[in-house]
């Protein structure tokens, strides 16, 4: 990379030479990374402070349309106190909901410095004009969300329209004001691991404050070889740049297990300075208990089962 | 705060290993009437593990006849389905030992408990399944209609994967009706000696497997003994040329799989994070202890910059320590000859003038150890550029056309296997042409599989081992 970025965005074609120059991914090369990371075994301390910190860098989510205000208030007490019987467990970073849920969650997490996150711009399809989801990205954060969640236009980005989707991150990033921007490549209706990485830099390059793998809400959502195509492409971003972008894989990680696999990757292809909850996020609803399950397992040296993990 | 990883080490309890071991001549352990008894040790500790007994040309003699024994009186007449059979149950009980096998390879010889665990023993056990199926199907391999096997084979191993080239030999020679006497190297013989066992298990055949242990004399002795048909080595070249030299003018027949100092060439359209992954596999695998390692990197000097950016930031993240922890990277120099080999090598390849890296590394202060190492500035003439080290040490090179890249990789005398990195599938094909090697890799490196033949052109040696073409070093 070089080290400062010529201005690819001002016309579609600059753009499009720019990610279509990006190095490829070779598809079995980057599944055997992926897999060759997930045999790491961490064990006693290292375990521990990964589960810590995992649950730390959790955006603890509820997308349902069945979401309601108590849904939302219970999800919020979790997120302050997640495990009631071990006050030392760490918050989770943030909470996770739709744009009218948010002054819900503003009244429930009060001043507990956990951040709010609302899902914007028609998610999870993106499927409306440019001016609902600038009113959607604007009414969230006037409600209170600290960070917006926006999807890009997946049909744009796959027929080739890349200044499209490049002005439409614009706009909402404008629109968002102070808001945290997570851009939602949705990884698996891009379907190649190069579309990946190109949709990667249109978003940096657009002002994304985070990339983010997926809405939840299609399968494959996160898996290890997309996030690792990802980290390269912050990683490089920073390297030529000097900005840092961060990294949120969202969707499909349910077990401590998968969490620790994440964070050696985050640790293995970028290292230390994304390995915080500034620059490192879980999209999830279910790992938190796992990861309650397997701290209590490491405090007191056994299973105390799922009666013992509060349901919210 | 740093995610660093606790020790996780494999247990080596599940091993039990023997204070002494006897030969293996006829389906038992007996003791040798050679020369005085040798100690193998761990590499990482220099710790003994245990004696092991030195052939003398008498007890390489009870081993032949054992073999032509059981060649006469059981296995060559049983029926071809029959011997499958028992290729398939080694294969079993292999996988059924695995862990033991692993711990037991990575003890005796230093490398990564994750390489023999994930690449040594399955494969092992892959092609002791491959060939097994290939015992009853000898008429359709293309080898003529009634192909016939050669009697008594004689094989010689190195240290570098030594389960792995116990089945790479065995396992061929077996399915084709043959039977052997096979010499593990002096520093590894430990996981050949548990496979004995495990041919007792199986309830093989007295006589058809037989393993016997020493240096180099033995394997001299069993390479010119009379009533051996076939010699298959794998070692190094400057051996192989000595077991070329002996065994011509005698019917014998014979493979050799030598060295090689292979190119991995990286075109300036590469998928560059996956080309340094197969450039750190490619040198960095098993210390750089393989015959076909990448040890010549060539890159396109359009992308020089950011392929050795990219590939030195990646060799800071290589965790080099004790070989039985399930994270460690790279193991230890197999032995104190082999890393006074590799200094020396890299003290050359730093007098002649090229410029040497390696990442900031703590090596352990017992046993052999050698952190990974790059060589930029490298010429075609620096003595790095053209002798195989056999460790984890990388030469970088550059080129500027496909050409070019052609001239420098085949400018070796060794042609062993080659790697191209380009995303452009017609570039790939004219270099797989083009190139003077036995294996052509293509946006990946050392990747091995008993379908695929294996083998090398010029100094390399010659036979291929894998695949159907490996039957063909043990039929007529």
């Amino acid at each position: 990379m070089t080290a400062t970025l010529p201005d690819v965005s001002r016309d579609e074609a600059s753009l499009k030479s720019f990610l279509h120059g990006l190095p490829g991914v070779d598809q079995v090369g980057a599944e055997a990374r992926a897999a060759m990371l997930s045999t790491r075994s961490i064990k006693t301390t290292s375990k521990q402070w990964a589960i810590d910190t995992a649950i730390s860098m959790i955006d603890l989510t509820t997308l349902e349309g069945a979401d309601t205000h108590g849904k939302v208030r219970n999800l919020c007490a979790k997120a302050r106190r997640p495990d009631p019987s071990d006050p030392s467990t760490p918050q989770v970073a943030a909470v996770c909901v739709y744009g009218d849920l948010v002054s819900v969650a503003r009244d429930a997490l009060g001043d507990s410095g956990i951040r709010i996150a609302a899902v914007a711009t028609a998610f999870p399809s993106g499927r409306a004009s440019l001016n609902v989801k600038l009113a959607d990205t604007k009414e969230a954060v006037a409600a209170g969300a600290d960070e917006i969640d926006m999807v890009i236009d997946r049909g744009a980005f796959l027929s080739g329209r890349y200044l499209q989707v490049f002005e439409e991150i614009v706009a909402i990033k404008q629109a968002a004001g102070p808001a945290h921007l997570k851009v939602i490549l949705e990884t698996g209706e891009l379907a190649t691991y190069d579309n990946v990485r190109r949709a990667a830099w249109l978003a940096m390059l657009a002002g994304a404050d985070f990339i983010k793998t997926s809405t939840g809400k299609i399968s494959p959502a996160a898996t290890l070889p997309v996030l690792l195509v990802m980290l390269e492409a912050v990683r490089d971003l920073r390297d030529g740049t000097g900005r840092q972008v961060g990294v949120k894989p969202a969707g499909g990680i349910r077990t401590s297990k998968d969490a620790i696999r994440h964070l050696v990757m985050v640790n293995e292809t970028v290292g230390d300075d994304w390995l915080s909850a500034d620059w490192f996020r879980f999209g999830a609803s279910t790992l938190l208990n796992d990861l309650l399950l397997q701290r209590q397992k490491l405090a007191t040296g056994h299973y105390s089962g799922p009666d013992y993990i509060t349901l919210d | 705060m740093p995610f660093d990883y606790a020790p996780a080490p494999e247990s080596r309890s599940i091993v039990d290993i023997k204070p002494s071991y006897g030969l293996f001549i006829g389906g038992e352990f007996t003791d040798a009437k050679g020369g005085t008894p040798f100690k193998t040790i761990s590499p990482a500790t220099e710790e003994v593990l245990a004696e092991i007994s030195q052939a003398g040309p008498s007890d390489v003699d009870r081993a032949v006849k054992a073999a032509r024994t059981a060649y006469t009186q059981t296995w060559r007449r049983l029926a071809p389905a029959e011997r499958g059979k028992y290729l398939f149950r080694i294969a079993r009980i292999i996988q059924e030992r695995a862990r033991e096998l692993a711990v037991l390879e990575s003890l005796d010889n230093g490398k990564p408990i994750r390489e023999s665990r994930d690449v040594d023993v399955p494969g092992a056990a892959a092609h002791f399944f491959y060939y097994a199926g290939w015992a009853d199907k000898l008429d359709y391999a293309g080898l003529g209609p009634a192909p016939r096997p050669l009697g008594v084979a004689g094989q010689i191993i190195p240290w570098n994967f030594p389960l792995l080239m116990v089945a790479w030999k065995i396992a061929p020679a077996l399915a084709a009706g043959n039977t052997v006497v096979l010499k593990p190297a002096e520093t590894t013989p430990l996981t050949a000696l548990l496979f004995a066992e495990i041919c007792q298990q199986a309830d093989l055949p007295p006589g058809v497997v037989n393993i016997i242990t020493g240096a180099g004399e033995t394997g001299q002795a069993l390479v010119e003994h009379p009533d051996v048909d076939k010699v298959a080595f794998t070692g190094s070249t400057e051996v192989g040329k000595a077991i070329a030299r002996a065994i011509a003018g005698t019917r014998k027949k014979v493979t050799l799989e030598l060295g090689g100092k292979a190119a991995n060439i990286v075109f300036d359209d590469a998928p560059v994070d996956q080309a340094v992954e197969g450039i750190v596999n490619g040198i960095f695998f098993n210390q750089g202890h393989v015959c076909c390692a990448g040890s010549r990197l060539l890159v396109q000097e359009s992308v020089y910059d950011e392929v050795l950016d990219s590939l030195r930031r990646r060799l800071r993240t290589l965790r080099l320590g004790d070989p039985l922890d399930k994270n460690t990277d790279i193991g230890a120099i197999n032995s104190a000859a082999q890393l006074a080999r590799i200094r020396e090598l890299s003290d050359v390849g730093e007098s002649e003038g090229a410029e040497r890296w390696s990442p900031p590394c703590e090596l352990p202060e017992h046993g052999f150890w050698f952190p990974p190492t790059l060589f930029t500035g490298v010429g075609q003439s620096s003595r790095i550029a053209q002798e195989e080290i056999f460790g984890p040490v990388l030469s970088v090179l550059t080129f500027r056309t496909p050409d070019e890249a052609v001239a420098k990789a085949n400018n070796t005398p060794y042609g062993l296997s080659a790697g191209v990195w380009t995303e452009k599938g017609s570039l790939i094909l004219w270099m797989a042409s083009k190139l003077r090697a036995g294996v052509v890799w293509a946006n990946t490196f050392n990747r091995f599989d008993p379908t695929s033949p294996f083998g090398g052109y010029k100094e390399s040696g010659f036979g291929r081992e894998g695949g159907r073409q490996g039957l063909a070093a043990y039929l007529a």
